[in-house]
């Protein structure tokens, strides 16, 4: 066994990260295509109010997490409404709710603030039982709903007018993207950062539109990519003794800027 | 008598303070073809907007398929195709197959999978269209005429009864126009009942056999095509007659 496997909190990082990165592009397939790639910063930076939140409460930060950046994709929609064609308004108004409110409760936090940096930037050796499970019951639900609402997901995605003619419930599908996006954020900011982690919903995605010659493949080869740098990320922050949030999402810009210059005959 | 198939009754429609329908009256039965004419927000599109239930209408009766239209909930028996050239974004990575058979949601509702039947709807359709081979393709890559037509195969693939069409040539070469025009009227001959609005008047009113025409202030005034000839079209269009209803 190599010697990055013999220790337990690297074989559950691997595992963890190996979920998310099959999770965060599944979700992020849907709101790049929609336009709306901004919603996982939103989503994360509320998310960090959350896990600040949970700290200053001594629950656990990640639940914390999961509530307040629920509460801001519901905001996000609500307020999308009240824009009108300027909808982009309301994700930056819930991104600056969400960094006003974790600079605020950050300086109530005891623990030491290295609590609160390790959300920042991400942090593989304190994954606990509890976040481990609840990665994989998060992956487990996102995959069922991707699987399931496959058809209407892309529908809503291509097509949100025809989709709403055709019968299928828009508003409920969107709901549920909204929903997935906030959980995928909260659980995916303990290993990749929260500052970082919408850049997992993006960029592979941004590299498989480039290859891609259909929906489907874009959603698989998401999938691929994301698997491609969030392992290679791994390892390389092991042996480099770098922080692997930043080392992941770095080697997906250099991979997603290599897919663009080979690609670039193709596109024109 | 042919079943009937959209009833509208009285029908007024205000936007903010203006009246864009007022006391809309007509009735369609099964293989009509009805052209909508008038000028630019004379309340063309607005119309098919209201029987597609994307706009609500200030006072009136539409009856469609026997149901009131706020009862109707059969997706399936309506086809619909917009311009797409202005809105549709060519970068988005789907294919032909794709997009034609998300629309079999009105047919199958949630979570059901596509069988081997649907593929065979999918054959049929884009036969219908001359799209044929092209399932695989991204539709971004195809030329406006052909997007078009996979979007009326998209209108399709549901075995519609009724299909409203909003100015569907718009932004199509001159070749396209004919072949969708073809399609269209292919489609009639073969029962189905159309709705359309098209920005080319004449081209519209050749192949229409009722015509509502929107003077000035959204008075429609419906005409079976057959009792005109264009000049007389003319007339009515620029509010110089109003009497000759169907």
């Amino acid at each position: 066994m190599p010697e990055i496997f013999q220790y337990e909190f690297m074989r559950r990082a691997f595992f963890v990260a190996v979920i998310i990165a099959v999770i965060a592009p599944c979700i992020g397939t849907s709101i790049v295509l929609k336009r709306l790639s901004a919603i996982g910063d939103a989503a994360s930076h509320s998310a960090l109010a959350g896990i600040a939140f949970g700290l200053v409460m001594g629950i656990n930060p990640i639940l914390g997490a999961v509530l307040f950046s629920v509460f801001a994709v519901l905001g996000i929609e609500a307020l999308r409404k009240a824009f009108g064609k300027y909808s982009e308004i309301a994700t930056v108004v819930v991104m600056s709710a969400g960094i006003g409110l974790t600079a605020v409760l950050s300086g109530f936090i005891t623990s030491g603030s290295s609590n609160l940096n390790s959300f920042l930037f991400g942090s593989i050796v304190a994954i606990s039982d509890f976040e481990m499970y609840l990665t994989i019951g998060l992956g487990i639900a996102v995959i069922i709903v991707s699987a399931l609402l496959y058809k209407e997901l892309f529908f809503v995605t291509f097509d949100e007018e025809a989709a709403r003619l055709s019968g299928v419930p828009v508003n409920g599908i969107n709901t549920v993207i909204m929903l997935l996006t906030a959980v995928t954020v909260s659980v995916a900011s303990r290993i990749v950062g929260a500052l970082m982690i919408s850049s997992l919903l993006v960029i592979p995605v941004a590299a498989a539109m480039m290859v891609a010659k259909s929906y489907k493949q874009t959603v698989w080869l998401s999938i691929g990519f994301a698997e491609i740098f969030t392992v290679a990320g791994l390892f390389i922050s092991y042996y480099m003794d770098l922080r692997p949030g930043g080392t992941i999402v770095l080697l997906g810009v250099i991979f997603l800027i290599c897919v663009m210059i080979l690609t670039r005959k193709r596109r024109r | 008598m042919e079943q009937e198939i959209l009833r509208i009754e009285n029908l007024y429609f205000n936007y903010s303070d203006a009246s864009v329908l007022r006391d809309v009256n007509f009735t369609l039965h099964k293989g009509d073809f009805l052209g909508i004419i008038g000028a630019n927000g004379a309340g063309k599109s607005t119309l098919i907007k209201i029987i597609l239930k994307i706009l609500p209408y200030s006072q009136g009766k539409i009856t469609l398929f026997g149901q009131d239209l706020s009862r109707f909930k059969d997706n399936y028996k309506i086809g619909y195709v917009s311009q797409k050239a202005n809105s549709f974004n060519s970068d988005f990575p789907a294919t032909v197959k794709e997009v034609v058979m998300a629309n079999l949601y009105s047919r199958k509702g949630l979570f059901r999978r596509y069988t081997r039947e649907d593929y065979e709807k999918l054959r049929i359709v884009l036969d219908k269209v001359g799209m044929s081979g092209f399932e695989n393709k991204l539709i971004g890559k195809l030329s406006g005429g052909q997007q078009q037509r996979i979007f009326i195969a998209r209108a399709l693939i549901s075995e519609p009864e009724l299909l409203l069409m909003d100015e569907p040539t718009v932004g199509v070469d001159a070749k396209s126009v004919r072949q969708i025009m073809d399609i269209i009227t292919d489609l009639n001959n073969q029962g189905m009942t159309i709705i359309m609005t098209n920005h080319d008047t004449p081209e519209l009113v050749k192949v229409s056999g009722k015509l509502l025409i929107f003077c000035e202030h959204g008075n429609g005034e419906f005409v079976s095509r057959n009792n005109l000839t264009m000049e007389q079209i003319n007339d009515i269009f620029a509010g110089r007659r109003t009497h000759h209803h169907a």
